[in-house]
């Protein structure tokens, strides 16, 4: 057993600079990584996990210091090792692949020659060697016609495609261990899965020692040999990921595992005879972007003749990869963009028609939660003018606006203290929550919500989702909720539509389109799903 | 204010900048108490050399007045003007460039091409002719430095006002249905504001600079002593008498070298890459 340990991380402790939240990012963590398993590290943001990676690397930010501890590879301490030794150890022994491939690659290099500049950095192979190398990999990474990869540019990949070619680099010189920091986490669902796939093959047939970095405990279900779970910069569960997924020992890892949202829709009234609060009639939007002397115009379609009606009292789930147009239409929706063609009825009022002043009384009754918490909220004003700047130019009193503002904090669960303060004192659930108010505050009959739980950590996701199916109740809302997400769409949502390249291929019942997905994207895109495996054995 | 004395205290550069201006300040607000005579006085006799009369430390120039009363008048002058004609060129270009931002299409269009004609002109040039036809005075210096020096300043308002206007806060307050001209002023100006700032430190010392080139020239305000007018006067006597040019252009170079000290301490400052605390 003991021979096959790649890296041994014993009582690691990372002390941050003073003034942060706690002392230690990483607090005695001790861990192995073992030639051909999947190692996931699991945890919420802030729980130290990237910086266990970036230890793991060599790739600590300066005014972080390993006070104790050892990692051990092949024999030598990595915290002692100077910056040559690094150099040399980097990419040939231990290899990482970062979250966005996009910002990884070199934007000015050719995908061929980034990979040959791995040899060329380690002194290895001739440069006709370098290149079949690179070609090979290209193979094995499965991009399709790898001869065709070599000679293009980073932005001429699609995400999948450029985490394959970071990927194919990280492997370049057969590196014994694999770091993983949310390869996935910047993809489409369907992508991931295959990404997932690929990681798994090339480990088992290198076996290679792969520490897979990840939130997403659907994820951990795929892929993981054993799991350590982090809190707070401490292991607070470790052992064999069946053990750890199926019974859960401690209090957070059973929390973080009930947060995260199943595949099973749970059972849902079924709304009868109830009015339109919107109905969308035939919605088109075309973006051009380029064009000029020399090349062609580049034509998007991000809406194409899409209808849909939301009932009242309804929450409508709009469901898609990125670019299949889905926010495009929630901001349609909302007017932020112009449709090319098509209504948008609110009620009885032709939202599409009324332009200035009566577009300004109007969108009183459409409110919109963002998906950012972080950009979402303006961060030189206080939280109470955020709340109340909506009602008062919409003529409400000052002091009642700010009274009313004061109530809806306490009914989106934050302290009256609040108003007082400036969003960047707040946590990312806590600013999607004044979000949540501002939106209330204009008292509306919809609600739109584009991806509004994507940014948070599973925990903080549920208690989001929570409150605003809460809110949607007791006020009588509707809600159009736009996701990425199927899990999360079939918590919340009486019926789903999915899109695809701009246009509504399915609109269901969500129970009905979990149990009878009809088209074939759909399908598709339930079957990319991680952690499906888990969540049937579970139900 | 928090910030900038904190930025002070962290950049050494920026607190010498500070003082020397504080300096300058003090010495054209409370110069005419220290000399109450007119600087056009003659007061001795001409190319007196500095450091010979305890009462005329900077000596006099060809016509016997004093050099360090002209240098204290000329504080005045060239703060006066590098202060008001930053501000006007700041009322231009900020309102130009966040609309020109905030509507883009054809008025960001028409906006931004009534820029580059003011850019394509030789700035200095453009300033000369200005003066010169709207006769030379302290308001024509002003008008003149602030018409050539607003086109930086609304193509730096549009580039960050057009950032600006994609973030959900901005949109969040078009949902909120709020008029064009809250959103301009309360979420998005509030936020393009830091590298104006920056910018506008840098101005005033063009300004200074401008001001002083064109009274070098001869196009100063005829009733006021400027610095560059000193330098300008005293330039054909240079190898005689060289502290009649020497001293004002000291305190040109000091000046202009303060506010560009201040500058770049506001950039470190405010510039949120480099400020690595946030906000």
């Amino acid at each position: 057993m003991s021979a096959d340990v790649s890296v041994t991380i014993t009582d690691l402790k990372l002390a941050l600079p003073a003034g942060g939240d706690r002392p230690y990012a990483v607090d005695g963590v001790s861990l192995d990584l073992i030639a051909g398993k999947i190692l996931c590290v699991v945890g919420e943001s802030g729980s130290g996990k990237s910086m266990c990676a970036h230890a793991l690397m060599g790739l600590l930010p300066d005014n972080v210091i390993a006070e104790g501890g050892e990692i051990s590879f092949d024999g030598q301490n990595l915290l002692t090792l100077d910056e040559t030794s690094w150099r040399g150890l980097r990419g040939r022994h231990i290899a990482m692949v970062f979250q966005e491939p996009m910002t990884a690659l070199n934007p000015l290099m050719r995908i061929g020659d980034q990979i040959a500049e791995m040899f060329e950095a380690h002194r290895l192979l001739t440069p006709k060697e370098r290149k079949q190398q690179a070609l090979s990999l290209l193979r094995e990474v499965g991009l399709p016609d790898p001869a065709a990869s070599m000679r293009a540019y980073p932005h001429q990949l699609s995400g999948g495609q450029r985490q394959r070619a970071m990927i194919a680099m990280a492997l370049a010189l057969e590196p014994a261990v694999l770091v993983a920091d949310e390869p996935t986490t910047a993809l489409d669902v369907t992508t991931q899965a295959q990404i997932l796939k690929l990681i798994r093959e090339l480990q088992r047939r290198r076996n290679m020692a792969v520490m897979f970095i990840t939130h997403d405990f659907g994820v951990v279900a795929d892929i993981a040999d054993s799991v350590v779970v982090l809190q707070h910069g401490k292991v607070v569960e470790q052992g064999p990921a069946e053990d750890v997924l199926s019974r859960p020992q401690h209090p957070y890892t059973r929390a973080l595992l009930a947060a995260v949202p199943t595949m099973q829709p749970p059972q849902r009234a079924t709304l009868l005879n109830r009015r339109k609060a919107v109905e969308v009639i035939g919605l088109d939007k075309t973006y051009v972007s380029g064009g000029g002397w020399f090349q062609p115009e580049r034509c998007v379609q991000a809406a194409n003749k899409v209808s849909f009606n939301v009932l009242q009292g309804e929450t409508l789930g709009l469901v898609g990869e990125s670019g299949s147009g889905k926010s495009s239409v929630a901001r349609l929706v909302m007017r932020l963009i112009e449709p090319d063609q098509g209504t948008v009825r609110l009620g009885d009022i032709d939202f599409t028609a009324i332009e200035g002043k009566a577009l300004r009384q109007e969108r009183r009754r459409i409110q919109m939660i963002f998906q950012d918490p972080f950009a979402s909220l303006n961060p030189r004003r206080k939280v109470g003018n955020i709340i109340t700047d909506g009602p008062i130019a919409h003529g409400v009193a000052p002091m009642i606006a700010r009274q009313r503002a004061t109530d809806l904090l306490g009914l989106v669960g934050l302290n009256a203290s609040a108003m007082e303060r400036y969003p960047h004192e707040f946590s990312g659930g806590q600013r999607q929550r004044i979000g949540i108010a501002r939106a209330l505050a204009l008292e509306p009959e919809v609600l739109v919500a584009d991806e509004a739980v994507s940014a948070l950590d599973v925990s903080v996701q549920a208690q989001v989702l929570n409150l605003l199916e809460d809110l949607k109740a007791r006020l009588g809302l509707s809600m159009l909720f736009i996701t990425h997400d199927l899990r999360v769409a079939a918590q919340i949502c009486d019926r789903i539509a999915v899109m695809q390249r701009g246009a509504l291929v399915e609109l269901k019942p969500t129970a009905a389109l979990f149990s009878t997905p009809e088209h074939p994207y759909t399908r598709e895109l339930l079957a990319a799903v991680p952690g499906r495996i888990s969540s049937s054995k579970a139900a | 204010m928090k910030r900038v004395s904190r930025m002070l205290s962290r950049n050494p550069g920026g607190l010498i900048g500070f003082v020397i201006l504080l300096i300058a300040v003090a010495v054209a607000v409370f110069g005419p108490l220290l000399f109450p005579a007119s600087p056009w006085r003659m007061v001795q006799r001409p190319f007196l050399p500095p450091f010979t009369l305890a009462g005329l430390p900077l000596g006099t120039d060809a016509l016997g007045r004093d050099v360090l009363a002209g240098i204290v008048y000329g504080a005045r002058v060239s703060l006066l003007v590098g202060l008001v004609s930053t501000l006007a060129a700041l009322a231009v270009g900020i309102p130009v460039g966040a609309l020109a931002g905030y509507f883009g299409g054809r008025i960001g269009d028409a906006l931004m091409r009534f820029t580059e004609f003011f850019q394509t002109v030789p700035s200095f040039a453009l300033a000369i002719v200005l003066v010169a036809v709207l006769q030379p005075s302290i308001v024509s210096i002003v008008i003149a430095i602030a018409i050539v020096s607003w086109p930086p300043v609304a193509r730096l308002v549009r580039g960050e006002v057009l950032s600006l206007r994609s973030r959900e806060y901005v949109q969040a307050a078009i949902v909120t249905g709020q008029t064009s001209t809250w959103i301009i002023w309360r979420e998005i100006l509030p936020n393009a504001l830091s590298p104006v700032i920056v910018l506008a430190s840098l101005m005033v010392a063009t300004a200074i600079l401008l001001e002083s080139s064109l009274s070098f020239l001869g196009l100063g305000d005829p009733n006021l002593m400027s610095w560059g007018y000193m330098v300008g006067a005293g330039r054909t006597v240079i190898r005689q008498a060289w502290w009649i040019t020497v001293f004002p252009g000291i305190a040109i170079l000091v000046s202009v070298l303060a506010l560009n000290l201040i500058g770049e301490g506001l950039n470190d400052a405010l510039n949120p890459r480099l400020n690595k605390d946030g906000r």
